[in-house]
């Protein structure tokens, strides 16, 4: 065989038979399930009166509809309650694991599969959400799947799947002090457009990202949806593996070994072939804000609203108008006169305790500004909330103003009851600015976690290296 | 599923790119433990004036007048057009059973998100890549005083317009069989169950790990 890149490699090892045409049947070794998009898989099986393939291959955790305040009390609203006990029975029924509500390591999904080691390099990973991709950190082969194919795996541990073509994302060098993960994607996807993955698997290489903590390679493969990537992958490394070691479903001992064995395999062979490279430039990446409704209408903090009228493609200089006026900003407003009404710190992209501990240097000392009606913290598990009390954080932040939540998605896409009102503005670490996404009319500025805490501090965007 | 059979229908030109599944189907409606009931709420923020919430009854809300899909000469459309990148963001199936759920079998853009693109072809719905100058001609032809009709032949793929003119399109051939004999995935895989055991006996041997 010739040289191949990762993805070739995780995709030739999981291959269980070709179809005469050329779709694969892909063998799954893991999926993550949450409440949202699973009733109607299960209620599938059911009616088929199908079993799951590998009960154990599968691991269910409720985060989009749980409340993230005064959860003794259970889920007020009955719609989001009947979801989650949904769940509840269908796991039980069918023998999967599920870390329940009140469960200590109860968190959102793609924060607790490589927590819980469930995440594992080298493995094929879905889950019925399209932020799997973040799973791809650890050298995973992981997508978002919709609940047809939820049913499909429960019942076959198999998907029908065709290769993807390969891209390769390179960060030509390290990014200055102060730039984060996030900062990191939000520039690539800036760079290459929401669409600029489409039908491709991206791998992300270069200084600046083995330079990242596995939290931070996480934030990075977490958007590779929104560059439109069917998967993001980085390639394993020492970081990779002692990150495993140790985690309550990762193999041990002899067996840990064997498996690194393999694991440092998983790398891109020197002179494989991608489909298309983008080279990006680390040093030019400064601390980003989104300014519309899609991801890719991104800016560096020291730069201003771009104006439509400068846009020769007249479909793009449309879709910029549009935003403009769902976010209620003129073109030419410098970025940092920008005041959000709430700030949002959590979600699956920056709710791990790296990004807490980023979000509590920034706050530790200071105040939330008179402006921020509200500021949220809510960690990506109970485990990340657990370590950052044993660290303090959690005081930091409430000494300054800002509330301490439990963990679950929360208003990332506010299922549950922390929302936006209609017009208000937020700085949020979460991963989407699509219209209504943070509640209906709701305007989302995606930052990173300091960038977050910066604006929360002083009512306004701000370069958070300067403060 | 049901199979897919050609017909005609109405082209309802939604002139956005980027349209996301969250506006295609806002989150407060993938509550429901159901998969059928969506369609009244599709692209519920843009059709309606208030806040939608789940069991309402949909015949008494607003409807916002300036929203395609509320202009009359677009009613009972069953083909939807879009521009670059239809079906991004969330990977809710809702997002294909609302489209459904109101009628649409037929979806037309330069580009569609990937996961979307493969959740409609599990329901029964078929979306068709064009050229963006044949979008923009599409888009044209729609937004004229009189609705557009197409015909979509599957079995020959190509779509037919009232001018004679004849747009050829590509479909996966797998894909295409599948809705044309309206087929369930699980079924087709669970014929290889004998592959399956193999193929996890195998990396049993190899890779232990993967099932401690
Ligand atoms: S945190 Fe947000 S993006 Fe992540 S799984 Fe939850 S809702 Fe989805």
């Amino acid at each position: 065989m010739g040289a191949r890149t990762l993805y070739d490699k995780l995709w030739d090892e999981h291959v269980v038979r070709y179809d005469d045409n050329g779709t694969a049947l892909l063998y799954i070794d893991r999926q993550l399930v949450h409440e949202v998009t699973s009733p109607q898989a299960f209620e599938g099986l059911r009616l088929a009166g199908r079993k799951p393939w590998r009960a154990a291959a599968n691991l269910a955790v409720p985060d989009h509809n749980v409340p993230t305040i005064e959860r003794a009390l259970g889920i007020v609203d009955p719609v989001s309650r009947l979801q989650v006990e949904t769940l509840d029975a269908n796991c039980a029924e069918f023998g999967i694991t599920e870390l329940r509500m009140g469960d200590p390591r109860q968190g959102i999904v793609h924060v607790i599969g490589p927590e819980q080691g469930f995440t594992l390099p080298g493995m094929t990973i879905v889950c019925g959400d399209s932020h799997t991709a973040t799973h791809g950190a650890l050298g995973a082969l992981a997508f978002g799947i919709g609940t047809s194919e939820v049913e499909h795996v429960l019942a076959t541990q198999c998907l029908l799947q065709r290769k993807s073509k390969t891209m390769l994302v390179e960060l030509d060098g390290p990014v200055a002090p102060g730039v984060s993960a996030k900062d990191i994607v939000l520039a690539i996807i800036g760079q290459i457009g929401t669409a600029g993955g489409t039908d491709h698997v991206i791998e992300f290489a270069g200084e600046a990202i083995r330079d990242l903590t596995m939290e931070g390679r996480m934030t990075v493969c977490n958007m590779a949806i929104e560059a439109g990537a069917r998967a993001g992958l980085i390639a394993v490394d020492q970081k990779t593996i002692d990150y495993v070691r140790g985690r309550p479903y990762a193999p041990s001992e002899a067996l840990f070994e064997q498996a690194a064995a393999h694991w440092r395999t998983l790398v891109s062979d020197p002179g494989a072939h991608f489909d298309r490279v983008v080279t990006v430039s680390a040093a030019s990446i400064r601390p980003q804000v989104s300014w519309g409704t899609s991801p890719e209408m991104v800016v560096p903090v020291d730069a201003r609203v771009p104006d439509p009228a400068a846009e020769p493609d007249p479909v793009k200089a449309a879709g910029m108008r549009l935003a403009l006026e769902y976010m209620g900003l003129t073109a030419g407003t410098p970025i940092t006169e920008i005041r959000p009404d709430k700030v949002f710190i959590g979600s699956c992209t920056n709710g791990r305790i790296e990004d807490l501990r980023a979000a509590a240097a920034v706050a530790k000392g200071r105040r939330v500004a008179e402006g921020i009606r509200q500021a949220l913290v809510v960690p990506g598990s109970g485990l990340v909330k657990a370590q950052a009390e044993a660290e303090g954080l959690d005081k930091i932040f409430i000494e300054a103003g800002f509330e301490w939540r439990d963990p679950g998605c929360s208003m990332c896409l506010a299922m549950n009851a922390d929302r936006l009102e209609p017009g208000e503005r937020c700085a949020s670490t979460s991963n989407r600015n699509f219209e209504g996404r943070q509640g209906p009319r709701g305007r989302t500025h995606l930052v990173s976690p300091a960038m977050a805490a910066a604006a929360a501090v002083t009512g306004h965007f701000v370069d958070v290296r300067g403060l | 599923m049901e199979p897919f059979v050609n017909f005609a229908g109405i082209v309802c030109p939604l002139d956005r790119a980027n349209v996301d599944t969250d506006a295609i189907i806002p989150k407060q409606f993938l509550k429901s433990i159901k998969r059928t009931g969506f369609g009244p709420n599709l692209f519920d923020e843009w059709r309606y004036l208030d806040r939608g919430e789940p069991d309402q009854d949909c015949r008494q809300r607003p409807l916002n007048p300036d929203f395609v899909l509320n202009d009359p000469r677009y009613a009972g459309a069953s083909i939807l057009l879009a521009r670059e990148n239809f079906g991004c963001g969330s990977s809710r199936e809702h997002a294909p059973w609302a489209l459904m759920g109101q009628g649409f079998r037929v979806l037309i853009a330069p580009s569609f998100a990937d996961i979307f693109f493969n959740n409609c072809f599990k329901n029964g719905i078929l979306p068709i890549r064009l050229s963006g100058d044949l979008v923009d001609d599409l888009f044209k032809l729609a937004g004229g005083p009189e609705a557009l009709r197409i015909a979509v032949d599957l079995v020959a793929q190509t779509l037919h317009l009232p001018t004679g003119r004849t747009i050829p399109f590509e479909v996966d051939a797998f894909r295409r069989h599948c809705l044309l004999e309206g087929l369930d995935d699980i079924s087709l895989t669970l014929q290889h169950v004998e592959a399956i055991r193999a193929y996890e006996a195998r990396r049993l041997a190899e890779a232990p790990w993967l099932f401690a």
